[in-house]
């Protein structure tokens, strides 16, 4: 075949990847040249982000592009890097189209192992620029890079930068805009023992899998470098024919041991080692900025001042989320009211003002109150992301997480948990080996989070009446829940690891980078995402679920001058309380119970307003004493008392463990791409919940409590 | 040149040659893949606090791995 010297801009808008290992500055880059024109999405059948932006050109034509997620190689060790590979190789055309082009990203100060991909993705033979970042952290580190000498060996325009100055952007847009880019002259030696199977290996594939040559080329090279060619191909298995090829390669490699592999990689790194050889020379460092990061790392991760300073950070976040977090959050209550009260001045009563007013309104906000929380902590992840600190926060807990059988990138969506299931659930995507995330997903909602605090604040003060105990008594019960929660996530990480999810022990290999300065840009940028993704769900699925449940809580009517409580006694909600009433008897909780634990599905402080209605309370956010007085006067039909502080501690466990919100299910659901890891998260989780109450209060009974 | 000790009993702070290396092994490619190949240099620069992983710098990067990998990659210290 003849391949052009050099490649013609398509007609219609052309696509430009932006590719390169994590750390490279390559988001800073995207971000600079898009600016908010951003899509952020999922590629279809994973739960990768899918980023994808306008940039123009210096003519102000508009140019597509997408940034692909990180790796380090084309042989994909994470879903992340399958879909960068995918995407790369053309075997995601249906979803996303196949770049025209390829901008690969390196860090200059890390040369050699930034190359390793580049030298992979020049292997396709597309059009290529490489741009050289971070040029300054190079210069500090004594490196002076010819970027014309990469240039002139390469055969691609190369373009240094520094994308947090926003430097060499000019550059990068001049030569993205060239109607023609030459094609890399890309020469490197495959080993002589591995040779003859590359070339037969592509054959096989242009012959009998219909590839391209050069990709043909490529995909042989992966095949040959990774030990899974399933992890190659993607979706489309290959061809008998070049399964037996392969086959029949590696079996006579493995009896003369031959490392095949090894020798790939081998040949690589030699080629590149010579190139940056002849390209870099190397002085005295000028700056200390290596020394920087190894100094802070010796406080960081030091054996007592590590965990003084973890410690220290991690009590900021929390107080920060609960402390900053409470003043928005009182407005957006305020705001909430205030829009339900103005819909019920304007509308004639009736059905429908009750829907918008107490169904959709009240609904979509008792969630949406929750968006302070999560942007407070997606700019705290943010931040540790961006300064390093996350990498080594991965590093320190990694033993105490590997004992339940999980890595140490485990430990942040864990511990987002605390406010929030749904930003620890999505914060998982940077957990490779996938069995690892989905364990993680499934223990992740144990972690109590903030809507559990009004349900425990309520049980504590009924349990146990105000001034006769000390409150350390309160704190230390609530710290019994919180434990409860945590021991709970750890035992079923490790229960669901050696059972159901039974994988190889996980890999700890990571890279720490350099410490750095945060780029508040990208942090706010990234918080502004996941904040659209948050109201987006609460726009759809919460909106649908608040309407059902309303539905639920209001008919069938009972006549028009019947007290709230009557209501929703007969109501469909009150009638399934009823009906859950034997199973949840041996807890210790009574049909009105249970209709606090139907309403709790749509977010678990709603079961204090769901009580106040069911126990006839004038509704009063700011005094929960006439609440806590109908509380306790209630009883069951023979007048025993209905919350014993048994019947408190058990309803208190019960939300530590029962999955019983929709939005941690629903996201769940789009996390996992199926619907069956929900539900079974809702069943076990529940089943569990109801096993460890019926133990509590049926030994508790027996022991006279 | 000293005798080849598996790189998890490199004393922290000293450079050793990478000498031998499993050749299957998901991890062991990927390490191959980061540039940790037979003939690199390596330095020991610490211990996780609890003394697993390790840290370790290779081609001017620090990178991490747990001991149970550690253990199978022989090095050599360089003096």
């Amino acid at each position: 075949m003849s391949v052009p010297e050099h490649v013609k801009t398509p007609s219609r808008q052309p696509v430009y990847a932006f590719v390169g290992n994590p750390n490279c500055g390559k988001s800073t880059l995207f971000n600079a040249l898009t600016g908010l024109k951003q899509k952020v999405g999922n590629y279809p059948g994973v739960t990768v982000e899918r980023k994808i932006g306008t940039a123009y050109s210096q003519h102000g034509h508009p140019m597509t592009v997408i940034d692909l997620p990180g790796a380090y190689s084309l042989a994909a060790r994470s879903p992340d890097e399958a879909v960068t590979r995918d995407v790369l190789l053309g075997h995601r055309s249906e979803d996303t189209q196949m770049p025209d082009r390829i901008v690969c990203i390196v860090d200059g100060s890390n040369l050699e192992r930034n190359l390793y991909l580049v030298h992979q993705i020049l292997d396709l033979g597309r059009p290529v620029i490489v741009v050289v970042n971070m040029m300054d952290v190079a210069e500090n580190a004594g490196l002076r890079i010819r970027i014309d000498h990469l240039e002139q060996e390469l055969g691609v325009p190369v373009i240094a930068t520094q994308a947090s100055k926003g430097r060499g952007l000019i550059e990068l847009k001049l030569a993205m805009s060239r109607s023609d880019l030459p094609l890399p002259k890309h020469r490197w030696d495959v080993p002589a023992k591995v040779a003859p199977a590359v070339a037969e290996l592509q054959a096989s594939l242009q012959d009998n899998d219909q590839k391209p040559p050069l990709i043909a080329r490529a995909e042989a090279l992966l095949l040959l470098t990774d030990q899974n060619p399933l992890r190659v191909t993607g979706s489309a298995p290959l061809s008998p024919p070049t399964t037996a090829l392969l086959e029949q390669w590696k079996t006579r490699w493995q009896e003369d041991k031959t490392d095949w592999a090894g020798s790939l990689v081998a040949a690589r790194y030699e080629a590149i080692g010579k190139l940056v050889e002849s390209s870099v020379t190397e002085s005295t460092p000028q700056a200390v900025d290596q020394n920087t990061t190894d100094r802070i790392d010796a406080i960081v991760t030091h054996s007592v001042w590590g965990w003084a300073v973890f410690g220290g950070i991690m009590t900021a976040l929390f107080l920060s989320i609960f402390t900053l977090a409470e003043h928005p959050m009182n407005w957006i209550d305020a705001g909430t009211v205030a829009l339900a009260d103005g819909v019920k001045n304007l509308m004639v009563p009736g059905d429908l003002r009750d829907l918008i007013t107490d169904g959709i309104i009240a609904g979509v906000g008792g969630i949406v109150i929750f968006l302070p929380q999560i942007l407070i902590l997606f700019f705290f992840i943010g931040l540790l992301e961006s300064t390093g600190y996350m990498a080594r926060a991965a590093f320190i807990m990694d033993r105490l997480m590997g004992k339940v059988g999980l890595n140490g990138k485990s430990f942040i969506p864990l511990l987002s948990s605390y406010a929030c299931a749904i930003p620890g659930i999505m914060a998982t995507r940077t957990i490779e080996d996938p069995k690892d995330r989905l364990v993680t997903i499934l223990v992740a909602p144990f972690m109590s989070c903030s809507a559990r605090l009004p349900v425990y604040l309520l049980m504590i003060a009924a349990l146990l009446p105000p001034g006769e105990v000390p409150v350390m008594t309160k704190v230390g019960l609530m710290i019994l829940m919180y434990a409860l929660g945590t021991v709970g996530a750890f035992g079923f990480a490790w229960l669901f690891k050696r059972t159901l999810l039974k994988g190889e022990p996980p890999l700890m290999i990571m890279e720490l980078p350099p410490y750095r300065l945060p780029k508040f840009r990208d942090v706010l940028l990234q918080m502004a995402e996941r904040a659209g993704i948050f109201l987006r769900r609460a726009g759809t699925i919460i909106l649908a679920i608040s309407i059902v449940l309303w539905g639920l809580t209001t008919y069938p009517k009972s006549s028009d001058d019947a007290p709230p409580a009557e209501q929703v006694a007969q109501s469909y909600a009150g009638q399934a309380g009823k009906m859950i009433e034997p199973i949840i008897k041996p807890l210790g909780f009574d049909w009105q119970i249970g209709i606090g634990l139907i309403s709790s599905f749509a977010a678990r402080e709603v079961f204090v307003s769901a009580t106040s209605i069911v126990f006839n309370v004038e509704e009063d956010e700011e005094d929960t004493a006439p609440l806590l007085e109908a509380l306790r006067a209630a009883t069951w039909p023979d007048g025993r008392p209905l919350f014993t502080p048994l019947a408190c501690l058990s309803l208190m466990v019960f939300y530590v463990f029962a999955m019983q919100c929709m939005s941690t299910v629903a996201v769940v659901r789009r996390e996992t791409n199926s619907w069956k890891w929900p539900l079974f998260q809702v069943g076990y989780q529940t089943g569990f919940a109801w096993l460890i109450c019926l133990v509590i209060f049926q030994t508790g009974t027996a022991l006279g409590f | 040149m000293a005798d080849p000790i598996a790189l998890s009993h490199l004393p922290v702070g000293s450079q050793a040659n990478v000498v031998d290396y499993p050749l299957s092994g998901t991890a062991f490619l990927r390490l191959r893949e980061m540039g940790l190949l037979p003939g690199t240099t390596v330095t020991l620069m610490r211990k996780a606090p609890l003394g697993d992983p390790l840290e370790i710098k290779v081609r001017g990067y620090n990178l991490t791995l747990r001991k149970t990998e550690a253990d199978h990659i022989t090095v050599e210290p360089v003096a």
